[in-house]
């Protein structure tokens, strides 16, 4: 891809207090794509975000948005980037309709039609006052106002944190949507797998703030994998296996989660004479889960140029 | 008459892939017909709920493999299954497909004379099934 990508950050830090929160990261984010930025809870997802948007100053390194400088972002790049936050900050005491014409003054480029589309996606009245509306239709109006400028950058920081299924549903389904502008690109962080594996084209994963992975989602899947070996008698002791994330020990089997899996791994494992190889697929979920878990070695970090060897 | 894929997250199996696999059934069993029409990629994408690309990749596989066809501005269609790979090809595909099941049945504690009389049965019933003359010449 030789376009440029849409967010691209070199060696971006930041310190809280001589503690980091973000660190050493390299991300790039190609223009058109929806792409998941997953870890779990204070992997330092959020003060990512934040610097990205010049919200926050790094400590070290820095990146581009939209080709700008992160540290100096102008206000007119600014305008085509839309943030929805986590806790979705409205004025309770404004109805629907004023929300959307008050947020509207800030933008040139305000679309009306998107604004009454997307609330009345989420069932909303437009005399409904906001300190009334439920988690979902805040996060409906929020989506509403973020979307109406039409912004060609979307970043939504856990969009369907605390929503109903119903009204994940929807904010999925406006996702789907909106990649019907193919240049648009979406940046989301979110902790429902099965919404990234619905929508997303790419994912990153940070882990104790550090960037672990950052490539295509299927890249990931397929290189996540589980090997089952069965032995006649008890496993014999597993020697060093490059890739292993987890191994379980049974009765006469080993079930070895890898990544990377290739020949190499197959021939250090046909060493161990096992009667039977079977490699098995995992789910999205168990793949993420065996890749962040505790057990087995964490050096590797995985990529596109890594994923084409 | 319309097709109704359904997918699930959270299986082992990618979404592109349980794509490809439920037309591939549903042309095995008769539900689609050549020349019965799919939806757009776009059309499939907001039904099911799921990122376009995936689609689109499933939409590319199941060209790639001769089962569909786009027809420019008219859509995309099941066509008569092509012999597209080469017998080489086909035979790296086999290869795996008889090793998983070779190997499951040894695990079983089947004999291969059981196997093969098994083998015999059940490639009986499929050819039967197919009216009697095999797909490949």
């Amino acid at each position: 891809m030789n376009e440029q990508p849409v967010i691209c950050t070199r060696d971006l830090t930041r310190y809280f207090g001589g503690k980091p929160a973000v660190e050493g990261l390299n991300l790039e984010v190609p223009r058109g794509s929806v792409f998941a930025f997953l870890g779990r809870n204070g992997s330092g997802k959020t003060t990512t975000i934040r610097m990205l948007l010049g919200l926050m100053q790094p400590t070290r390194g820095g990146g581009t948005i939209l080709g700008h400088n992160i540290c100096a972002l102008p206000t007119a790049a600014r305008a085509r980037i839309g943030y929805l936050t986590e806790e979705h900050q409205l004025y309770g005491w404004m109805n629907v309709k004023e929300c959307g014409d008050f947020q509207s003054r800030f933008y040139p480029r305000w679309n009306e039609k998107v604004f009454r589309g997307v609330v009345g996606h989420f069932h909303l009245r437009m005399t409904a006052r906001v300190k009334d509306l439920s988690r979902g239709e805040r996060a409906g109006l929020c989506l509403g106002l973020t979307l109406a400028p039409e912004p060609e950058l979307l970043i939504l920081d856990d969009p369907t944190l605390g929503l109903d299924p119903v009204a994940c549903r929807s904010l999925v389904e406006s996702m789907v949507y909106l990649t019907r502008r193919s240049d648009r690109t979406i940046f989301f962080s979110s902790h429902q797998l099965a919404d990234v594996e619905r929508v997303a084209d790419y994912i990153a994963i940070l882990d104790h703030s550090v960037l672990r992975a950052c490539c295509p989602l299927e890249t990931f899947r397929n290189s996540v994998q589980q090997v089952r070996l069965r032995f006649p008698g008890a496993p014999p002791p597993l020697p060093e296996i490059p890739g292993l994330l987890q191994a379980f020990r049974a009765e006469g089997e080993l079930r070895l989660t890898c990544v990377h899996y290739n020949g190499a791994t197959e021939t250090a494992l046909r060493a161990l004479a096992p009667e039977q190889l079977e490699l098995v697929p995992l789910s999205l979920e168990d793949a993420f889960i065996s890749y962040l878990g505790d057990r087995g070695e964490k050096s590797f970090i995985l990529s596109e140029t890594e994923a084409e060897l | 008459m319309k097709f109704n894929f359904t997918i699930s997250t959270g299986s082992k199996v990618a979404i592109y892939k349980q794509i490809t696999d439920q037309v591939w059934m549903a042309v095995a069993t008769g539900k689609l017909a050549v020349g019965d029409q799919l939806p757009s990629v776009r059309a499939l994408a907001e039904e099911l709920v799921v990122n376009p690309n995936t689609i689109a990749h499933a939409y590319s596989d199941l060209t790639r493999d001769g089962l569909i066809e786009a027809r420019a501005g008219r859509g995309v269609f099941i066509v008569q299954k092509r012999k597209v790979y080469t017998a080489e090809e086909a035979w790296r595909r086999l290869e795996p497909l008889l090793d998983a099941a070779i190997g499951e049945a040894m695990a079983l504690d089947f004999t291969p004379q059981e196997l093969k009389v098994a083998f015999d049965q059940k490639l009986d019933l499929w050819t039967q099934a197919k009216g009697g003359s095999p797909d490949h010449e």
